[in-house]
């Protein structure tokens, strides 16, 4: 046509990832136990479905929340005429409590200070909008959700210069990553205006240490930047260490009320917590009310439907349910994933010690034939259409380490979770790796890992520049390209 | 110190226009029948109010719209988890057909050209976003709607180059005048990407003939730029002329489809501005894969696709709700502008919207902006109305204003209109025409009884409702 913006005609909405032509893969032949038992399962799909039997006895009990009534008198017309961008008052409070109880009440949050937006994938959006410019970059420790790179550049023209983490320390962030990561940026010529982290992890299910919050509020303290901090699975930290939020360690440090203080934003979500994505709710908590302004200007252009505040905020204000289902929430996520990560030891398949997410970390580089991407493609591609399992490459989440991938169990029952490790044993035992010994392949890797990290540029290994393709070089990729037709399932719920 | 973004801290979100002081006026002083008999009356918010007890019957025959049965109860979990950004296939299917309704059937929608966006306001941004690169422009013919500065321009980085329209044509839409906008845009040095046109217009209330829409095609297929067709009033089109849409149009011009889009809503046509269901449908297929990536920033809640789905999918209601408002509408207008003549206040003749394009030329001072302004903080002030003046609409003279007539409960019209009639009485008697006022006919019988539902302007608790025509209200500032 070419009469279309440049933004039309880009790669930048990402959707050419592995991440996403997993899905679609899976979507032509969707697992299920009854029709399709021979199906691929979806275990690239971080969604929380473990809890919401839970959700159906509360609104049977309580028939106003779904029929927009109050005190059983039809509302109707005052919700379908509410527009207002500053959103319903009792659905921010509700909304502020139920995030200051996940965080054990340690801190508190003013309604005031909250946006709501169209789910996380929006808040994200518009942060970017408030705070940067087109051409300026935000820093990201990777591995990260791949949906960061429509959402955080597409529109907005921002870019993202990776913070590389590596599996010698747990992919911890540390100083000297940063300060790499902002020396690269210093080196493309872009300004940087913030740090971007997802606490806890997506994709790692991990929670951020006390230190590495130091680290970084010492960090945007000392450069003048913002930091973001998505804390949209602040709810299904299932064991210890219990969730910190940095709010809580600006708290700690006294540094409420400061300069620092106002460049500290908080993105959340009801779509992993309460496993309510088709829903739209998304916030942004910022302590700036300059933010906090425009952000709710911005809302205008994805604000959270009327009828879906109003059935939430009769949800979240009814804390004894929040509270039980919080707790059985946990328990539910901590048996899958225990289930998940001793399946997958007695493959001889290891994942990252995990605390908190709706995934797993896993380490299969001692399944890949060689240290490469390429590898992790072969393996990946393997794994989707012979052990008929979606999962997601490192690579798609820019891990620099090929080998390791995301595995999600909360979007499935207890018996698909056992069919899916069952797959994987076979498939291991056929490769015939399971005999060798993870201490044997750790130092193969230490060998290995001279070459290929300086082999690696730091540079995210989907390198782009402002608006143009996605390159990715490997030989499959034509036939992935070929399935740009495909409907693709929304990311959103990553 | 590291700022924010220049977007950020800009004015393109358009809320700093001197035009809001109607809205504080009304926000420090909202009128209520019981309450606050003298407060300011809202006639500066372009909402459908009048056929809410249609829907609310419709709602309690129909519990499992709002998945409140057994059966409901059991669909919750499918639902809270749908969020995939192609939409729900009944939802697009429902509202595909509900369009094609509106249009008396005469055009048949696709359900897979519609993908949802956040009210027509992200919407309209994201068509921006597609069709147009920062520092390119789009042609809007004026006057128009205020939200357009903001949902067109502002993160999107596009132009926007006025299509003057005069009162002496009606305020129609000419070759002329789109040549003439063209043009300026090339001597500017702006890319002209497309051209907007909202159709029923806002404020007009008017539609374009055949004839017109046919030029208007013309026009934008020689240029080969975009046309945009916001038809977010279709349904409230009351009286003849039919309303005839772009995606008829192009039944019968010779055109390249891929330069046409629609964008809808059921924020005026239905009343539901809260449900936030904004449409876009593109006839160009790389127009709807991405925009349908780009819904993700605004996707319809799937609680209200179902509840929108399950409402549009029953024929024998959608055509009783269209027969009904369009009556409502009728006979609010007819009232409304009958009641405005008998003081000699005109207004453009029109057929459609939720608003009057009110004449008030008589009354300037002289023919400026600024006495259109004096003219607006009187009527604001001593009058106790907020309408809109017709600089906010950029409209190219003085002396128009967008007065709403759809958002109010009958006895407060019968307010409202008194308060016009004693002001023109007590201000003006030189422009009531000697025949009205030998007539006497400023007796007008209250031909309406008064509404049972007198709760409409309180605010039950935890429920604040301030209104403006964006689809947010600038005035409730963010409390900090």
């Amino acid at each position: 046509m070419g009469l279309l913006s440049r933004k039309a005609t880009c790669n930048t909405h990402g959707q050419d990832s592995s991440y996403f032509l997993g899905w679609q893969e899976y979507e032509k032949n969707p697992y299920n136990e009854v029709n399709n038992p021979n199906g691929i399962i979806q275990m690239g799909l971080a969604e929380n479905q473990l809890c919401l039997d839970l959700l159906e006895p509360w609104l049977m009990k309580n028939p106003d929340a779904l029929g927009l009534k109050r005190d059983g008198i039809s509302i109707f017309k005052e919700l379908a005429l509410f527009q207002d961008y500053n959103g319903f008052p009792a659905f921010k409070r509700a909304l502020a409590d139920f995030m200051g109880e996940i965080r054990g009440n340690k801190v508190s949050f003013d309604p005031n200070h909250v946006v709501l937006t169209a789910g996380a994938t929006s808040a994200n959006e518009t942060l970017m909008f408030c705070l940067a410019d087109q051409g300026d970059a935000f820093l990201l420790p990777t591995p990260y959700y791949p949906g960061f790179d429509r959402d955080l550049r597409w529109r907005t023209g921002v870019e993202i210069v990776p913070i590389h983490c590596t599996s010698s320390n747990g992919f911890k962030v540390t100083l000297p990553a940063i300060e790499q990561a902002y020396r690269q940026a210093q080196k493309r010529k872009l300004r940087v205006k913030g740090v971007l982290i997802t606490n806890p992890s997506n994709p790692l299910g991990t929670t951020m240490a006390r230190d590495e919050l130091d680290l970084l509020i010492n960090f945007i303290e000392d450069r003048q930047i913002h930091l973001i901090s998505d804390e949209i699975y602040s709810g299904t930290v299932f064991t210890s260490p219990s969730f910190v939020s940095v709010m809580e360690v600006l708290k700690d440090r006294n540094l409420d009320q400061t300069q620092v203080w106002e460049r500290v934003h908080i993105v959340y979500s009801l779509s992993k917590d309460l496993g309510l994505p088709g829903f739209r709710v998304g916030a942004i908590y910022s302590n700036d009310p300059v933010v906090v302004s425009a952000a709710t200007k911005m809302s205008s252009f994805g604000l959270v439907s009327s009828q879906t505040q109003y059935l939430l905020s009769a949800m979240l204000l009814d804390k004894k349910f929040t509270k039980e289902y919080m707790s059985e929430n946990h328990k539910r996520l901590q048996k899958q994933q225990k289930d998940l990560v001793s399946g997958l030891e007695k493959a001889g398949i290891r994942c990252l010690d995990s605390n908190a997410g709706l995934f797993c970390w896993v380490d299969m580089r001692h399944l890949l034939k060689s240290n490469t991407f390429e590898a992790e493609m072969e393996l990946w591609q393997k794994i989707i259409y012979h052990v008929k399992i979606n999962i997601s490459p490192g690579s798609s989440c820019h891990c620099i380490e090929p080998g390791w991938f995301r595995v999600c169990f909360a979007n499935m029952s207890e018996s698909t979770l056992k069919l899916a490790i069952q797959r994987l044993k076979s498939f291991v035992s056929s490769i015939g790796m399971k005999s060798q010994s993870h201490q044997e392949l750790k130092s193969l890797r230490r060998k290995a890992r001279n070459n290929w990290v300086f082999r690696l540029s730091l540079q995210s290994f989907y390198d782009r520049e402002q608006d143009t393709t996605t390159k990715v070089s490997f030989s499959y990729r034509p036939h992935f390209m070929s399935l740009s037709n495909i409907a693709a399932t929304l990311d959103a719920a990553a | 110190m590291v700022s924010m973004s220049k977007i950020a801290t800009g004015n393109g979100h358009g809320e700093n226009s001197p035009y809001f002081d109607g809205w504080k006026a009304y926000e420090t002083n909202p009128f209520h029948p019981i309450d606050r008999p003298d407060g300011v009356i809202q006639m500066g918010l372009a909402e459908n109010q009048l056929c809410f007890e249609l829907i609310k019957k419709w709602l309690m025959e129909h519990p499992e719209a709002s998945l409140c049965t057994a059966e409901g109860v059991n669909r919750f979990k499918e639902t809270a988890l749908f969020q995939d950004y192609h939409g729900m296939p009944e939802f697009r299917q429902a509202v595909a057909k509900f369009m094609g309704k509106v249009r008396g059937d005469r055009v048949k929608f696709d359900p897979d050209r519609i993908v949802m966006s956040g009210g027509a306001t992200g919407a309209h941004e994201m068509v921006a976003f597609c069709l147009a690169d920062p520092g390119e422009a789009l042609l809007v013919p004026t006057p128009y709607y205020p939200g357009f500065d903001r949902d067109l321009r502002w993160r999107t980085g596009v132009e926007l180059v006025p299509v003057i329209c005069e009162s002496s044509h009606n305020f129609q839409i000419t070759r002329t005048a789109m040549e003439a906008a063209y043009e300026k845009a090339q001597e500017a040095n702006l890319k002209v990407k497309g051209l907007l046109i909202t159709n029923p217009s806002n404020p007009l209330g008017t539609i374009m003939d055949r004839e017109t829409l046919k030029s208007i095609v013309k026009f934008i297929n020689e240029k080969n730029i975009h046309l945009i067709g916001d038809e977010i009033y279709a349904a409230t089109v009351f009286k003849d002329p039919e309303f005839v849409s772009i995606s008829e149009v192009i039944q019968e011009v010779e055109c390249n489809h891929d330069l046409i889009h629609i964008v809808y809503s059921l924020s005026k046509d239905m009343g539901f501005p809260g449900f936030r269901v904004g449409i876009v449908y593109s006839y160009n297929d790389a127009v709807v894969n991405c925009a349908r990536k780009m819904s993700s920033y605004g996707l319809v809640s799937s609680q209200t696709q179902h509840l929108i789905a399950t409402m549009l999918n029953d024929d024998d209601f959608l055509h009783n709700f269209i027969m009904e408002s369009k009556e409502q509408l009728f006979k609010r207008h007819k009232y409304f502008t009958w009641s405005l003549s008998q003081v000699g206040i005109g207004s453009l003749k029109s057929n459609g919207g939720l608003f009057i394009w009110m004449d008030l030329r008589k009354l300037l001072k002289e023919k400026t902006f600024d006495a259109e302004m004096d003219l607006w903080r009187v009527i604001i002030n001593e009058v106790k109305l907020n309408v809109s003046p017709g600089s906010s609409f950029h409209c190219h003279e003085p002396g128009w204003f967008r007065v709403c007539f759809a958002n109010m409960e009958d006895n407060t019209m019968e307010v409202a209109l008194s308060r016009i009639r004693s002001f023109i009485l007590k201000n003006n008697e030189s422009i009531v025409p000697r025949k009205l006022c030998r007539r006497s006919s400023l007796k007008l019988s209250l031909s309406r009884s008064l509404s049972r539902r007198m709760d409409d302007f309180m605010s039950p608790a935890g429920i604040m409702s301030p209104h403006s025509p964006l689809p947010q209200s600038p005035l409730v500032r963010a409390r900090t």
